[in-house]
């Protein structure tokens, strides 16, 4: 059981970082503004939130567990507003790259 | 074993490319979000050395709030096209040749530090029973070196007079000049309603568990300070003139009651700063919650940057 728990643990982690380094190598390519966003939300929602899904099993106890996804809940939060704080602020500066 | 290793090799290889990034950025704002950057690592390096209370602050103060001030900075800077000017040669080279010679010097101190270093910590840790608390680093903080944390205190605010004492004299008593965002329905003011619940927990958690965990005064009153400048930007309050009066006393509310308590062990206790037995616990958790709140709102102050507007 503690070695299929810790397949399920690696498997979910690894496809976070993939989603991880998606996420970094669009941020390095995309052309403009926007679309770098649009990378970087993929980063917050999917990555982070595999990591969180697999590491929960690892929690210690019930209360581990809440705090792992509530550090998910709160870097969804600030990262979908702060997304849209800088999409705002590029429409009013009118510079799109 | 081997796993740390690399990790830790790692680690230390982006802290010195993200370190060199932020030296040789182009723009100030480049700059500064790789210093920021920077900070949030050395947070973790401080993490892999077992020293997670500092490891809290260099997120805190680190990677939060002096990045903050520094950005200020620099958004002034730019106003006053004062970057423009370039530092000439022979101070470039003054300067490259200063953080050289510093550079070796920390290095032959770190290969002339002894195989087993003269620590204290034993003794600390065998008489921390007494003072009630759980972790070593509240202990040394305000039992061991208590004078050493008061001063810390005080240099804050001296800090802050220094900030404010850049007011022009029509503005003196205002109000600071952050940048508040005034739109309504603006994204902003959504978080700043939805955050600071939040964020004011875990504040007063991280100064109450610093008492037996990592954490404590200077952790928990960062967080708070973010919080309240959070709902300052997105304006649903006010920023407060410098001569209101709760914000004078929230300012000294801390230290004074920590000299107090110091005061009262010329009485109760055998010298200054001492606490008696038996009460040491309750009285330095008094002290903390006090400071807690002052360092937050000097902080937030600090960051919201001399008076320029007079009170309307």
């Amino acid at each position: 059981m503690k070695f299929a728990i810790d397949i399920f643990t690696v498997v979910m982690v690894s496809s976070g970082v993939v989603f991880f380094m998606a996420g970094t190598v669009g941020l390095l390519r995309f052309p403009d503004t926007l679309t770098r966003l649009h990378a970087l939300t993929k980063v917050d929602n999917l990555g982070l939130g595999l990591i969180v899904f697999g590491l929960l099993p690892q929690a210690q106890g019930l209360l581990g567990a809440l705090k792992l996804l509530s550090i998910w809940v709160l870097v969804q939060l600030s990262g979908a507003i702060v997304s849209q704080l800088i999409a705002q602020a590029t429409q009013r500066s009118g510079r799109q790259t | 074993m081997t796993y740390d290793v690399l990790f830790d090799l790692g680690l230390a290889g982006v802290l010195i490319a993200i370190a060199a990034g932020a030296i040789f950025a182009r723009g100030s704002f480049v700059s500064l979000v790789l210093f920021m950057v920077y900070g949030l690592l050395l947070a973790i390096v401080w993490v892999r050395l077992s020293a997670v209370d500092v490891a809290l602050t260099e997120t805190a103060i680190g990677g939060g709030v002096t990045g903050m001030l520094l950005l200020g900075a620099a958004s002034r800077l730019r106003a006053t096209k004062g970057s423009a000017v370039k530092a000439g040669f022979p101070a470039r080279l003054a300067a490259g040749a200063l953080c050289i010679l510093v550079s070796i010097a920390l290095g032959i101190v770190v290969y002339a530090l002894p195989e087993v270093p003269p620590t204290l910590a034993p003794i600390a840790k065998e008489n921390l029973a007494s003072s009630g608390l759980g972790n070593p680093v509240a202990g040394v903080l305000f039992v061991y070196r208590a004078l050493d944390t008061l001063l810390e205190k005080v240099v804050l605010l001296l800090a802050l007079a220094g900030v404010w004492s850049l007011a022009q004299d029509q503005a003196w008593g205002g109000m600071p000049g952050l940048r508040v965002y005034a739109k309504p329905n603006s994204i902003l003011v959504f978080l700043a309603q939805v955050l600071p619940p939040v964020g004011i927990t875990v504040g007063i958690y991280m100064f109450w568990a610093g008492a037996n965990r990592p954490g404590g005064a200077f952790q928990g009153g960062t967080v708070l300070a973010a919080m309240w400048l959070l709902v300052m930007m997105a304006r649903l309050r006010e920023v407060p003139a410098i001569d209101t009066l709760w914000v004078r006393q929230l300012l000294v509310v801390g230290p004074a009651i920590f000299l107090l308590i110091g005061l009262l062990g010329f009485v109760f206790a055998d010298s200054f700063l001492a606490y008696p037995p038996d009460h040491a616990k309750p009285l330095i958790v008094i002290a903390e919650a006090a400071l807690t709140l002052s360092i937050g709102v000097t902080l937030a102050l600090l960051v919201a940057g001399p008076p320029e507007r007079m009170r309307q």
